[in-house]
C-alpha cells in the first residue's frame, strides 16, 4: 500500500513539470489562440541549453535554470517574429502549419548538431527516504521550482501592469488596442513567456530524465493531454492537469507495464476533448 | 454524374495519361529504381488527394491521416501472413474495416472544430501507435514479418513487386477520379460549403455531420488499400513506420505545395516533394538538412504562397481553370 501511495506522490512531482511545460502552451493558446507547435522543441531547446551551460561553466544545473528561462523568452520572441505574427484571426492552419515548420527547421538543425544519442544531465542532490522508497532529491527539487515559477507567474499576470496588459489582450484584443495597449508587444511578450515556461521546463526534465532531440514531440503530446485537462487557455488548469496526469501515471505504474501508460494517456486525452472541451479544472473563468 | 458526362471531361484524360505514364515508363524501361521512386511518389499522390477531401474540401485540419495508412498496412499483413489471404483480398478488407473504423471515430471527433479537432486527430495517431505497440497479436513493438511464401500468390517476389507496383498506381488513379468525382458532385459542393461555412451550411441544409463523418470514412478507405499494398511490398511493419506522425505532416506540406482544394494540386504537390526529398536525400551536403529544407520550405508556403503551386497557376494563366481541377 506504501509503494502505491509513494509511486503516486512521485508521479505528482514529475507531472507538476509536466504542468509547467503545458502553462506555456495554454498562456499563448489564452493570449491569442494559436496552438504553439514549436512547443517540443523548446522543451528540448532548454534540456540542451541546461546541458551545455553545465558543461561548459562547471556549475550546477539549478544554477543555470534562469538562463533557460531567458534564452527561452528570447527564442519565443524570434519564433513570434518570424513566423506566428502574420497567422493570428488567420484560420487554424495557417498558424499550425507555420509552427510546426519552424519545429521541423529546430528539430532538423538538433539531429544534424547532435544525432538521436541519449544525453544527461549530472546531478548530486540527496534523496529523501521514508520506509524503503527513495523519492529522488531532483523530482523534489524539481516540483519545488516549479511551484516557485508558478507563483511567481501568477503575481506577474495578475499584479504587474504587463501582466495586466496580457490578460487584457487576452480578454478582447480590440478593446485592449481602444485603451491604448501596445497589443503586438504584448503578444510577443506572452508568446515568449509560454516558450520561456516551456524551456524551463525542458530544463527541468533534463535534470530528471536523460533525453535525446527527438524527445520533445512525446513532451509536447503530454502538454497537449495537461493542456486539455486544464482547459485550453487556462494556466492555474495546466499546473492542476500536469498534477492529475502525474497522478495517473503513479498510480498506473505499479499494476500495468509502462508502456501501456501512453494508451491511458491518450483514451482519457480524447474522451476529456469531445465530453469536456473546456477542461476539468477550468473554474476560473468561463467565456461564451 | 454520369460515366458518359466524365469522358467528355478534359480533366479525366489527364487522369488517364498521367496514370498510363506511371504504368508505361519503368515497364518499358525496367529500370527498378525509378519503379521505387515512382512508388513512394504514388503513395504520397495517395495520401495526399485524399487528405484533401478533408483539409481542402471541408477545411478539417487531420494531422493524423497516416493512422489510416498504418491501419491498413497492419490488416493487410497480419491477414496475409498470419491468415495467408491473398494480397488484394486483404487489402480490400483492410480498406472496409479501416473506413468502418474512421466512421465511428469520426462520429466522435467531428464534433469539435478547428484547433480542437486538428489536436484530437493526434490523439487518434497517438493514441492507436500506443495501443498496437502493446497489442501482442500483431506483434507489439517489434511489428510483423512477411515470409517469402506469401509472395508465391502473385508469382514469386520479383514478379510481385511489379504487380504491386502496377495496383498502387490503380489505386492513386482511383484517388484522383474520387477526388475529382467528389468535388464535381453535391456532396462535394456540401463539403466545400462546410470549408467556407459551417453553420451557414447547415442552415441552408447541408447536412453537416453526416457529411463530415462520411468524408472522413471515404478518406480513409484508399490509403489503407494502399498501405496494405505498400507493407506488404516492404515485407515488415511497426508502429514506428506505421505511424508516424512527421510523415503525417509530410503529407500536408505536400498538399499545401500543390494547393488545398483542388484535384491536381495535390498530386503535383506530392510528385514536387516526393522528388525533392529524394535530391535532398541523397545529396551529401543536404541529406542532414532535409528536415530543416522541407521546414522552411513549408515556411515560405505559408507566409507567402498559401494558394500553392495551383494558386499560382490559376492567377496568372487563366485558362487552365478550364482543363485543371
Amino acid at each position: 500500500m506504501f509503494e502505491i501511495i509513494a509511486s503516486i506522490i512521485d508521479g505528482i512531482l514529475v507531472g507538476s513539470v509536466y504542468g509547467m511545460a503545458a502553462m506555456g502552451l495554454t498562456l499563448i493558446w489564452g493570449v491569442m489562440n494559436v496552438i504553439n507547435l514549436t512547443h517540443g522543441a523548446l522543451i528540448v531547446a532548454g534540456m540542451f541549453a541546461v546541458f551545455l551551460l553545465v558543461q561548459a561553466f562547471g556549475v550546477s544545473a539549478y544554477v543555470v535554470a534562469p538562463a533557460t528561462l531567458a534564452i527561452g523568452f528570447f527564442a519565443g520572441v524570434a519564433i513570434y517574429w518570424i513566423a506566428v505574427q502574420r497567422m493570428i484571426g488567420r484560420p487554424p492552419l495557417m498558424s499550425l502549419l507555420s509552427t510546426f515548420s519552424v519545429n521541423m527547421i529546430l528539430i532538423g538543425l538538433g539531429t544534424s548538431l547532435w544525432g538521436t544519442v541519449l544525453f544527461n544531465v549530472e546531478v548530486s542532490l540527496p534523496g529523501l527516504t521514508l520506509g524503503n522508497y527513495t523519492f529522488p532529491g531532483t523530482h523534489l527539487m524539481a516540483a519545488a521550482l516549479t511551484l516557485l515559477i508558478a507563483v511567481l507567474l501568477y503575481f506577474f499576470l495578475q499584479f504587474t501592469r504587463q501582466g495586466k496588459a496580457i490578460r487584457a489582450v487576452s480578454g478582447n484584443r480590440e478593446a485592449a488596442e481602444l485603451v491604448g495597449i501596445p497589443t503586438r508587444r504584448v503578444l510577443a511578450m506572452a508568446f515568449g513567456l509560454g516558450a520561456a515556461l516551456a524551456c524551463g521546463a525542458g530544463a527541468l526534465i533534463a535534470t530528471m530524465f536523460p533525453f535525446t532531440v527527438l524527445a520533445g514531440g512525446a513532451y509536447q503530446l503530454k502538454s497537449f493531454v495537461v493542456t486539455v485537462l486544464g482547459g485550453l487557455g487556462n494556466p492555474a488548469g495546466a499546473l492542476l492537469g500536469g498534477v492529475a496526469l502525474g497522478l495517473v501515471e503513479g498510480l498506473t505504474t505499479p499494476f500495468i507495464p509502462v508502456s501501456w501508460t501512453s494508451v491511458i494517456e491518450f483514451v482519457i486525452f480524447i474522451f476529456v476533448l469531445i465530453a469536456y472541451p473546456r477542461g476539468l479544472f477550468n473554474f476560473t473563468f468561463r467565456r461564451s | 454524374m454520369t460515366p458518359l458526362r466524365f469522358l467528355r471531361q478534359p480533366f479525366f484524360w489527364v487522369i488517364v495519361a498521367m496514370t498510363a505514364v506511371f504504368i508505361a515508363w519503368p515497364l518499358a524501361t525496367g529500370d527498378v529504381r525509378l519503379r521505387e521512386s515512382l512508388v513512394l511518389a504514388a503513395v504520397y499522390i495517395i495520401l495526399a488527394s485524399n487528405l484533401n477531401l478533408m483539409l481542402g474540401y471541408a477545411g478539417y485540419v487531420n494531422f493524423g491521416s497516416i493512422v489510416f495508412f498504418g491501419l491498413g498496412g497492419y490488416v493487410g499483413v497480419y491477414l496475409i501472413s498470419e491468415q495467408h489471404w491473398h494480397p488484394v483480398a486483404a487489402a480490400l478488407a483492410a480498406g472496409i474495416s479501416v473506413s468502418a473504423l474512421a466512421l465511428l471515430f469520426g462520429l466522435g471527433i467531428l464534433r469539435l472544430r478547428g484547433f480542437y479537432f486538428a489536436l484530437s486527430t493526434i490523439g487518434v495517431n497517438e493514441g492507436v501507435r500506443a495501443f498496437v505497440s502493446n497489442f501482442a497479436p500483431w506483434g507489439g513493438a517489434s511489428g510483423l514479418y512477411i515470409s517469402l511464401d506469401s509472395y508465391q500468390s502473385l508469382g514469386g517476389p520479383r514478379q510481385a513487386l511489379w504487380t504491386i507496383y502496377i495496383l498502387l498506381v490503380g489505386v492513386m488513379a482511383l484517388s484522383l477520379l474520387l477526388s475529382f468525382g467528389i468535388k464535381r458532385s453535391k456532396f462535394g459542393l456540401g463539403l466545400r460549403a462546410i470549408g467556407q461555412n459551417e453553420d451557414a451550411a447547415g442552415v441552408l441544409g447541408v447536412p453537416t455531420p453526416l457529411y463530415k463523418a462520411l468524408a472522413y470514412s471515404i478518406s480513409a478507405f484508399l490509403p489503407a488499400v494502399a498501405g496494405s499494398f505498400y507493407f506488404f511490398k516492404s515485407a515488415f511493419i511497426q508502429p514506428v513506420d506505421a505511424f508516424d506522425l512527421g510523415f503525417s505532416v509530410e503529407v500536408i506540406v505536400t498538399v499545401m505545395l500543390g494547393g488545398t482544394g483542388t484535384v491536381a494540386g495535390p498530386a503535383i504537390g506530392a510528385f514536387l516533394y516526393e522528388e525533392l526529398r529524394g535530391w535532398l536525400l541523397t545529396s551529401p551536403a543536404f541529406s542532414n538538412f532535409q528536415l530543416v529544407i522541407a521546414g522552411a520550405l513549408l515556411l515560405a508556403i505559408v507566409i507567402f504562397a498559401p494558394g500553392g503551386v495551383m494558386g499560382w497557376i490559376f492567377r496568372h494563366i487563366p485558362k487552365m481553370r478550364r482543363i485543371l481541377e
